[in-house]
Parts: C-alpha cells; sequence; structure tokens
C-alpha cells in the first residue's frame, strides 16, 4: 500500500505540493484530475525521485519503506514505474538497449535471471505488437524524433516490461486521437492485478470511460480538494475545473481524500 | 633539451640521410623550410590561432625515445586482428618504412601505393607537385609543419590513375617504438578524376616524443576520398598534424579525427573547393582526461560555387584536460548556393575540465545556407533521470550517456570494420566499457 503523508514540495523555493494525503492500496486504480499547474506531474515526479524538487514536509510509506529515501532507481527496482508526460529523448541509445538495460536492471533486484538476446528479443516483440509499435522503433534512438503518440506507446511499453506493482501514469492520454487511448487504455487494463496499484493522472475525463478507476481525486494548487468515485469525474466533466477553484466544489471535499 | 637551434642542428645532421636527399628541388625546400621555422620558431599563444595551444614549452622539454615498447610487430597483429579485409598496410616504426611489417597485395592496374621513400627513388617528379612546400603558408603560423617538411623521413605516396578504385581501405600503421625521439611523416594522396580510395592513418605508441604527420589530399573532378585518422598515442607524447586538401569540381572528401592519446593534440585540417559543387565532411571526436589537451582548428574554403560542407566535433573532456575547436569557414563571393553546417559539442566531465569551442564565419556570398552552433555543457539531467527511473543505475547512465554523445561521431564512418573497431578504441577508454560493450 501507498500512503502519502501530508507531502509539501517545493522548487527553487516555490511551495508546488502544500500538504498532500493521498492512500492506495493494493490493487486499486485511483485517478487523478486537475486543472494545468496545480502539482499533478510535481507529485508524480516526486514520487519517482526526481531531486530538482525538494521534499518540505511529509512523508511517503509504500508496504513500510520509506519511499522518499531511496534513490530513484531503487524505487524502480523495488517495482515503482512512472509513464512520463513529457518522455525524454536519449540520442545515440537504441531502444533496444535501453529496454533490455532497464529490464534486466529490474529483474536482478528481483532475483529473476538476465534475459538473453533471444528471449528478450520475442518478449518484446510481443509487447510491441500489443501496443501497436513497429518493430523498427526498437533499433531508433530511445524517443528521439518519435510523434507525441509514439513516445507515450513507448512509455506504455516500458511498464508491460517492467511490470511494476506500482505505476504513475502521468497525462499518458493527452494528445493522443482515440484509437491510441485505447491502446494506452488496453495496456493499462491488460497490467490491472490484484496486487499492482496505478495513479492515472490526467486532465480529461476521457480516459476513465476506457480506464476505470476506484477512486477520483481533485488536485488544486498543491493539496487533493475533492475525493469521491467515478462520478466525481463526469461532474468535474459538467463544471469545469473552475468549479473546484471557486471553492464550491471543494468545500464539500474536506477530509474525504483517500482510499 | 630541443631548442631551436639544436632543431637546424639535427636537420643539416639528417638531411644527407633523408629520402630524396639527390633532389635538388626537395633539398632546396627543406632548406627554406627549417629556415622558416628557424625564424618563427614554436607558435605561442601570442598568435591568434594558438592562443589556447602554446607550443613554447617544446624549448625546454627534453624528448626521449621510449626506454621500453612493445615489439612492433605485436602492436600490429593487435590491430589488424580487427580487421579481415585484405587490405594494404603500410607500416612506418619511428617514422621509417617497414617493408617487413607491410602487407602487400596486388594492385589494379594505374593504382600506386608505396612508401615516400621509395616514391622519392623511383618517380620523384610525380612525387614533385604533391609534395608541397612551406612557402605559402603564414610561417608563424604553419612552423610546426615546415618542421615537418624540413624532416620527413617517410611517409605513404598514393596515386590513382583516373576511375580507379581501391577496393579496400589503405591503412597506415605509424608506430612510435624505442628507436626516435621524434618522427616526421608525410602523406601524400593524389587521386584523379573519378577516383576513390579510403585512407586509414593509426597512430600508436611514442612515450615521450613528438610526432609530426602531414597528410595531402589532391582530389580531382568527381574523385572520392575517404580519410581517418585514428590518434591513440602514448599519454606522454605530443602530436602535432596537419591534414590538407584540394578539391576540383564535384570531388568528395570526408576526413574522420579520432583524437584519444597524446599528452598534446594538434589538428589542423582544412580543405579548398577549386571547382563547383564540391562535398567535404569534417567529423572529429575527442577524448581527454588528466591534464592532457586537445586542439582541433578546421578551415573549409569554399572558394567556388554549390559546395556543401559538414563538420561534427564532438569532445569528452575529463579530469584537468582541456579541449579547443575552432572552425574557421570562408564562403567567397562568387561560392553562391553554398551549404555549409558546422556544430561543435563537449561534454564536460569533471568540475576542473575546460572546453573552447569557436566558429567563425566569413560569408562573401549572398545565396548561401550557413548554420552552426557550438556547446559547452554536462550530462542532460532529464535523461539521467529518465534512466534512472528504469532502474539503471546513475554511474551506469552516465556512462552510457557518454558513450551514446560520442558515438554519434563514430557512427558517421562508413566502413564497417573500421566503425567497429573506433567503437572498441572508445569503449576501451570510458569507464564501465565493458558493460556497455553489449551495445555493439
Ligand atoms: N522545474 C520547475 N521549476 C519551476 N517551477 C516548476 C517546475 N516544475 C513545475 N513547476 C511549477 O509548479 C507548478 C505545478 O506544475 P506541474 O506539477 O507540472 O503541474 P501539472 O502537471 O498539474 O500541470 C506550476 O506552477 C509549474 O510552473
Ligand atoms: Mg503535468
Amino acid at each position: 500500500m501507498l500512503k502519502i503523508d501530508k507531502l509539501h514540495a517545493a522548487v527553487d523555493g516555490k511551495a508546488i505540493l502544500n500538504g498532500l494525503d493521498l492512500e492506495v492500496k493494493d490493487g486499486e486504480v485511483h485517478a487523478i484530475m486537475g486543472p494545468n499547474g496545480s502539482g499533478k506531474s510535481t507529485l508524480a515526479q516526486v514520487l519517482a525521485g526526481r531531486d530538482t524538487f525538494e521534499v518540505t514536509a511529509g512523508s511517503v510509506d509504500w508496504d513500510g519503506t520509506d519511499l522518499l529515501a531511496l534513490p530513484a532507481e531503487e524505487r524502480a527496482r523495488a517495482g515503482l514505474f512512472l509513464a512520463f508526460q513529457y518522455p525524454v529523448e536519449i540520442p545515440g541509445v537504441s531502444n533496444a538497449y535501453f529496454l533490455k538495460a532497464a529490464v534486466n536492471a529490474v529483474r536482478r533486484h528481483r532475483g529473476l535471471s538476465e534475459y538473453d538476446a533471444m528471449d528478450f528479443l520475442s518478449r518484446v516483440k510481443a509487447e510491441m505488437k500489443a501496443v501497436g509499435m513497429r518493430e523498427e522503433f526498437l533499433y531508433r534512438s530511445v524517443n528521439e524524433g518519435f510523434s507525441g503518440g509514439e513516445k507515450k506507446r513507448n512509455e506504455v511499453l516500458q511498464m508491460a516490461l517492467l511490470e511494476p506493482k506500482l505505476a504513475v501514469l502521468d497525462e499518458t492520454d493527452s494528445g493522443l486521437d482515440i484509437d491510441a487511448l485505447k491502446v494506452v487504455a488496453e495496456g493499462v487494463n491488460r497490467l490491472r492485478s490484484p496486487e499492482r496499484s496505478m495513479i492515472v493522472i490526467t486532465h480529461y475525463q476521457r480516459l476513465l470511460d476506457y480506464i476505470v478507476p476506484d477512486r477520483v481525486h481533485v488536485l488544486s494548487k498543491g493539496r487533493i480538494v475533492r475525493s469521491g468515485g467515478r462520478e466525481l469525474a463526469l461532474e468535474l466533466e459538467q463544471h469545469g475545473y473552475g468549479w473546484i477553484e471557486s471553492g464550491a466544489g471543494a468545500a464539500q471535499a474536506a477530509g474525504a481524500a483517500g482510499g | 633539451m630541443n631548442t631551436i637551434d639544436t632543431w637546424v642542428a639535427r636537420q643539416r645532421e639528417r638531411a644527407a640521410t633523408l629520402p630524396g636527399a639527390a633532389l635538388p628541388w626537395l633539398t632546396g625546400r627543406r632548406r627554406n623550410a627549417i629556415d622558416s621555422f628557424a625564424a618563427a620558431g614554436w607558435p605561442t599563444s601570442r598568435l591568434e590561432a594558438w592562443r589556447h595551444t602554446s607550443l613554447a614549452f617544446l624549448d625546454q622539454q627534453p624528448l626521449a625515445a621510449p626506454e621500453d615498447a612493445p615489439h612492433p610487430a605485436t602492436t600490429l597483429a593487435a590491430l589488424r586482428a580487427d580487421f579481415d579485409d585484405g587490405g594494404h598496410w603500410l607500416v612506418f616504426v619511428d617514422g621509417h618504412f617497414e617493408p617487413a611489417l607491410s602487407v602487400r597485395p596486388p594492385l589494379p592496374a594505374g593504382i600506386t601505393v608505396s612508401a615516400l621513400s621509395e616514391a622519392l627513388a623511383r618517380r620523384p617528379e610525380a612525387v614533385e607537385a604533391a609534395f608541397g612546400s612551406a612557402a605559402g603558408d603564414d610561417a608563424a603560423v604553419a612552423s610546426p609543419y615546415a618542421l615537418n617538411l624540413a624532416l620527413c623521413s617517410d611517409g605513404a605516396f598514393v596515386h590513382l590513375s583516373p576511375g580507379t578504385a581501391l577496393e579496400q581501405p589503405l591503412h597506415l600503421v605509424f608506430i612510435g617504438a624505442t628507436g626516435a625521439a621524434d618522427s616526421h611523416l608525410r602523406n601524400l594522396i593524389v587521386a584523379e578524376a573519378n577516383a576513390e580510395a579510403s585512407i586509414v592513418e593509426h597512430h600508436l605508441g611514442g612515450g615521450n616524443t613528438l610526432a609530426t604527420v602531414v597528410t595531402r589530399v589532391q582530389a580531382a573532378q568527381d574523385a572520392r576520398i575517404s580519410h581517418v585518422k585514428l590518434q591513440q598515442q602514448d599519454e606522454q607524447s605530443i602530436h602535432l598534424a596537419n591534414i590538407e586538401a584540394e578539391q576540383a569540381r564535384g570531388s568528395h572528401f570526408a576526413t574522420h579525427s579520432l583524437s584519444f592519446g597524446a599528452r598534446l593534440a594538434r589538428n589542423d585540417i582544412r580543405t579548398r573547393f577549386d571547382g563547383e559543387g564540391c562535398e567535404t565532411l569534417f567529423n572529429g571526436l575527442y577524448h581527454v582526461d588528466g591534464r592532457r589537451h586537445v586542439d582541433h582548428h578546421t578551415l573549409i574554403d569554399h572558394a567556388r560555387p554549390l559546395g556543401t560542407s559538414r563538420e561534427h566535433y564532438r569532445g569528452l573532456v575529463d579530469g584537468n584536460a582541456r579541449g579547443v575547436f575552432a572552425g574557421r569557414i570562408i564562403v567567397a563571393q562568387d561560392a553562391q548556393r553554398t551549404d555549409a553546417v558546422q556544430r561543435c559539442d563537449n561534454l564536460l566531465l569533471s568540475k576542473m575540465a575546460e572546453a573552447d569551442a569557436r566558429p567563425e564565419l566569413e560569408i562573401y556570398a549572398d545565396d548561401v545556407k550557413c548554420a552552426h552552433g557550438a556547446t559547452v555543457g554536462q550530462i542532460d539531467d532529464s535523461a539521467l533521470f529518465y534512466l534512472r527511473t528504469r532502474g539503471v543505475d546513475e554511474t551506469h547512465a552516465r556512462q552510457l550517456l557518454t558513450y551514446a554523445f560520442a558515438a554519434e561521431v563514430i557512427e558517421r564512418i562508413a566502413q564497417d570494420a573500421l566503425r567497429r573497431h573506433a567503437r572498441a578504441a572508445l569503449l576501451s577508454r570510458l569507464p564501465g566499457g565493458a558493460l556497455l560493450e553489449e551495445l555493439l
């Protein structure tokens, strides 16, 4: 279980997360929605271990370990995965090498044998097919010259290969047409299992037609101001984020965060 | 000690035994060259072209042949193991041609591949026009290459008749062993119309020695010459190199400089477009660490219209080392529809490392496309973080990104075996290279 307690984070002395509370139990899928600039990506990056964000107060407990004490790579090996809102281009590193280095780093940590070249290739090709990526993307540099949709598929591919315990998807749906959106949603749904939890960050409720969340939270100014079931996403869609920011929607939210 | 007088005396001493000593045109040029060198001395930072790289220290610097060095045959065998191309290998040890170590399969008619000493003995008239002189150069700026002319004891001479092609790359191997404290080599490549060849220079060994090398390329109409210089000399040595091409209409010249060894390496690389529609690629990678120093000075002279040039240099600078790049492009007034791109990017791998990259464009024509850029920076933080979120530890991620940055230069080398060899040479220098081996 993931338990975020009164988390505060800042960058260059500017507070971005202001006492964020959230609990995600094993097997649950939580959606986080919120206007631009509300701190969604900051939360995702802090969970993944980006040290440009300074955690100024609060804690994150993950199955009894202090998540914030671990360097990014150890979080990943322990089963945390972040699908980036803006996946990074790495010229000169082939996607194949990248994927293999990642998968083997994680497998080593889990006490599994490393894949040899052949096993890895057949596994990765099967997963690529599932997310609708052509094989040539294996031999291109990581994300370099990929379209927005191709980058997002590549994130879902990595998620499928790394089999995380906790996946955080940061606006994996934004900028996708409906077909690509379905592919991403299928990728997520395939991975749903009683041991695996997910935090799906999205700006639009559209994705939640395909990934049905257990809980929906609304983030505003670095705090969760409202939590509810699926229907909260529809309500938001109807009223717009102004509804939250004006305080009307948030008023009913006090203390409602959490699983 | 090696004062300027010592060099002059040395030239006098050696003159009678240098190749072509009986040829008046050559002895005359050698005399002019040593005079020119004596008058100018070593270039110092007072000269703009040597601002970051003074050679004044050479006056105080005792040079010595290494007391101990691997047998050249051993060095050569290790190198040749990476190639099974059945091509030509001309081997020079301490500045002198070694026929016994060289490999010389039969050549198609119309192609000469020989040592300069052989060519000067057999057909000096063919050498004369290609040899060059110290006269046209700015004496102060080019003084090391005047010294080279005065003292050069050998090198390669390649002549390609019209329409001929060397099927396999020609390897020129220069090994510094226990026999000399200084060596001076001169390579002459003459490609007539439509001829084609690929030439690779390997510079190895050397100890605390000085090596100068001048490579002159003449590419006639539509000729295609590819040239690679892989400098892996001992890390106490000094390497001063001048690569100079003249290109006729429609010719293609590529020169790759991989500078890994030497305590101080300077490369002056230039080409001039003497006809329309020439193409050139200048591609280079340097890696320096410790207190070492590397400097590339390039000049692409778009003297005629419709020329295309691409220039890509990358540097890995570690420790207290310094990397210098200055790239000059001249586009003459009537060189319309020139297309030139120049880039130099440096990765600083330590706090004390330093890099200077300076583009210099002189454009006198109005219908041209010229792009240039130079950067000095560190490993990209977001790429590093991205890799770490995928479980790759920070050390390995840094090594991977460093290698990837450098490898882009190597990927421009067209021949497979050579590219593989260059990659392996790079990996063997970088920490964590073994881990990255699976990239190959
Ligand atoms: N690296 C950064 N430096 C400065 N400000 C930042 C940085 N990252 C995010 N911010 C600021 O923090 C706030 C929240 O950003 P973000 O977490 O990206 O929001 P969201 O993902 O919800 O759109 C914004 O005001 C943004 O400008
Ligand atoms: Mg965001």
